[in-house]
């Protein structure tokens, strides 16, 4: 009586992660398609370039606020942290370095990439899922347009190219904070900390952050639109899907950003 | 008897556990206008939304022009869908574009028309409505319920459909502006040409935009007829429905 009791239950719990096992699997594959299916718009007629505009705007130009004060206090607090953390075994010096490799490679894409998921992954998600549980996307089908390549297509294809943008701001806005606290504060001369800053500084540093810019928007986009575009159940389930697109893009640039960095980095 | 323009055989469609159609069969007429009785949740708008292409159905067959529709090409389905126009439930605007460019979404989609022709051409349409032309810049969300409506209609008529499904037209609007809305369906449809299908529990707006009547309950078709028959039609079901009778075959079903 006993012992299959017991492997029942260890059935069930098998069961059990063997349907969460596929449930996601069964996520991946769907927005793997997803993604496809709105890639594929990309080089097929008919284009809507007036909305790709709008939504260039919407993500880089009013973006940019949020995104250039998070670049400057962050740059402000490297160079205050580095300053403090590195006078225990005197090198202070490498203050301006630190400032600069550390936003154009890392904190400058994966900051910039957050605080667009909140604003931008958020707003796209409520969107397109308003449009889904208000039967519009189902009025696209009836208006011969393919509502992929209407809502879809052009808000990925922003967010990829938008992103790089903003963070090549992000990137002069955060060395320009960490210079601020250099000279004002930290008692660097400018034109010396100028000089450590650009001395060592590669191209690559700067294109890698660039490129992880640009995955970071895909990421973005593509979760704020499959959560709208896959949302169901009213307005509950509306705010349901702005949340997942959220912290579903959050967690994924954080991942990504890991693996970027160990292809583009590790020898 | 010639080919009916949309034939429905053993349409079937469960949502999870839920079954919602079980085997509707139904022809509807070229040319002439179909009403489609149910309650509640009986599957209606699914139906509609099954000839749409909108939902896959489970099992059965849809034809339209005897054609066979699960075995189109996704180009020859884009093709059918350009004929259809489709009023929906809750109007379904696109709530980011002002009217005309809902009205003349269709057209401009299709390239039939100039965006600078497109602000005229939603005029014409409005009219025909009962719109006038200002309310072409205003947008869905700064509209009555009964103007939104008018709007949808406008949207589905706008590219002259040959087909046109209408989802309860006149549900949450007074009796008035029902028979206008109603009015304005019969003037359209009989304009174009078109093959109708409209969903209602209103059985006085069934006797005026429908020929034809069919009713739905529990996923199937259990009675269809002449529309103007509605109400002395000796089948139980469809007299107590049209009756709004609590005692009778139909039981509603409170739970589940
Ligand atoms: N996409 C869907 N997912 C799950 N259930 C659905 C979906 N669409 C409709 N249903 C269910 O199918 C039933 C019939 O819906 P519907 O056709 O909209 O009813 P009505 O006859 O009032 O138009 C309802 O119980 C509804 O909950
Ligand atoms: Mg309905």
């Amino acid at each position: 009586m006993r012992t299959p009791r017991r492997l029942d239950r260890v059935l069930d719990l098998t069961a059990a992660l063997g349907r969460g096992v596929i449930a996601m699997l069964r996520g991946i594959g769907g927005v793997a398609l997803f993604a496809a299916e709105a890639l594929s718009h990309v080089v097929r007629p008919p284009f809507h370039g007036r909305l790709f505009l709008r939504a260039f705007v919407e993500i880089a130009w009013f973006s940019l606020p949020v995104v250039a004060l998070t670049a400057v206090f962050t740059g402000m607090v490297l160079a205050l942290q580095s300053y403090t953390g590195f006078a225990r075994f005197n090198a202070e010096g490498a203050v301006a370095n630190v400032v600069v490799l550390s936003i154009t490679r890392e904190l400058g894409p994966v900051l910039a990439g957050l605080m667009v998921a909140g604003r931008i992954g958020a707003a796209f998600a409520a969107e397109i899922g308003t449009m889904r549980v208000t039967d519009q996307i189902d009025a696209l089908h009836t208006l011969s347009t393919d509502p992929v390549k209407y809502l879809v297509t052009p808000r990925i294809l922003a967010g990829t190219l938008a992103l790089p943008l903003l963070v090549v701001v992000a990137d002069i806005l955060g060395v320009m904070g960490g210079w601020l606290i250099g000279t004002q504060q930290l008692g660097f001369a400018s034109g010396a900390y100028l000089k450590a800053t650009f001395d060592f500084l590669q191209p690559w540093d700067v294109i890698s952050g660039l490129i992880k810019a640009a995955a970071f928007g895909f990421i973005v986009t593509l979760m704020g639109c499959w959560c709208g575009y896959t949302s169901g159940g009213g307005a509950q389930g509306v705010g349901r899907a702005t949340t997942a697109a959220v912290v579903a893009s959050s967690i994924l640039i954080l991942a990504v950003d890991y693996v970027l960095t160990a292809l583009m980095f590790s020898r | 008897m010639s080919e009916p323009k949309i034939r429905l055989r053993g349409l079937a469609k469960s949502f999870g556990p839920k079954l919602v159609l079980d085997g509707v069969d139904l022809d509807i007429r070229a040319g002439h206008s179909m009403v489609i009785l149910g309650g509640s949740g009986s599957g209606k708008s699914v139906t509609l939304k099954c000839i749409l292409g909108l939902i896959a159905p489970d099992a059965g067959t849809i034809e339209i022009d005897g054609r066979d529709v699960a075995t189109l090409s996704r180009a020859d389905r884009r093709a059918l869908n350009d004929r259809i126009g489709m009023l929906f439930q809750n109007g379904a605007l696109f709530d980011s574009l002002p009217v005309w460019e809902n009205v003349c979404f269709k057209l401009l989609a299709q390239k039939r028309i100039a965006r600078g022709a497109a602000r005229d051409r939603a005029a014409e349409v409005l009219a025909q409505v009962g719109l006038a032309a200002s309310v072409g810049d205003l947008y869905p969300s700064e509209l009555s319920g009964g103007m939104q409506k008018r709007v949808g209609l406008a949207r589905a008529i706008a590219a002259e459909p040959d087909i046109i499904f209408f989802d309860e037209p006149t549900t949450g609007l007074d009796p008035i502006m029902g028979a206008v809305i109603d009015g304005l369906i019969v003037d359209c449809v009989r304009r174009l040409g078109a093959t109708a299908v409209s969903i209602t529990h209103d059985m006085a707006s069934a006797r005026r935009i429908g020929d034809d009547a069919a009713m739905i309950h529990k996923g199937r078709i259990v009675w269809t007829g002449a529309a103007a028959s509605l109400g002395q039609t000796g089948n139980a079901m469809v007299d107590q429905f049209a009756r709004g009778e609590r005692e009778g075959p139909i039981e509603m079903e409170l739970r589940k």
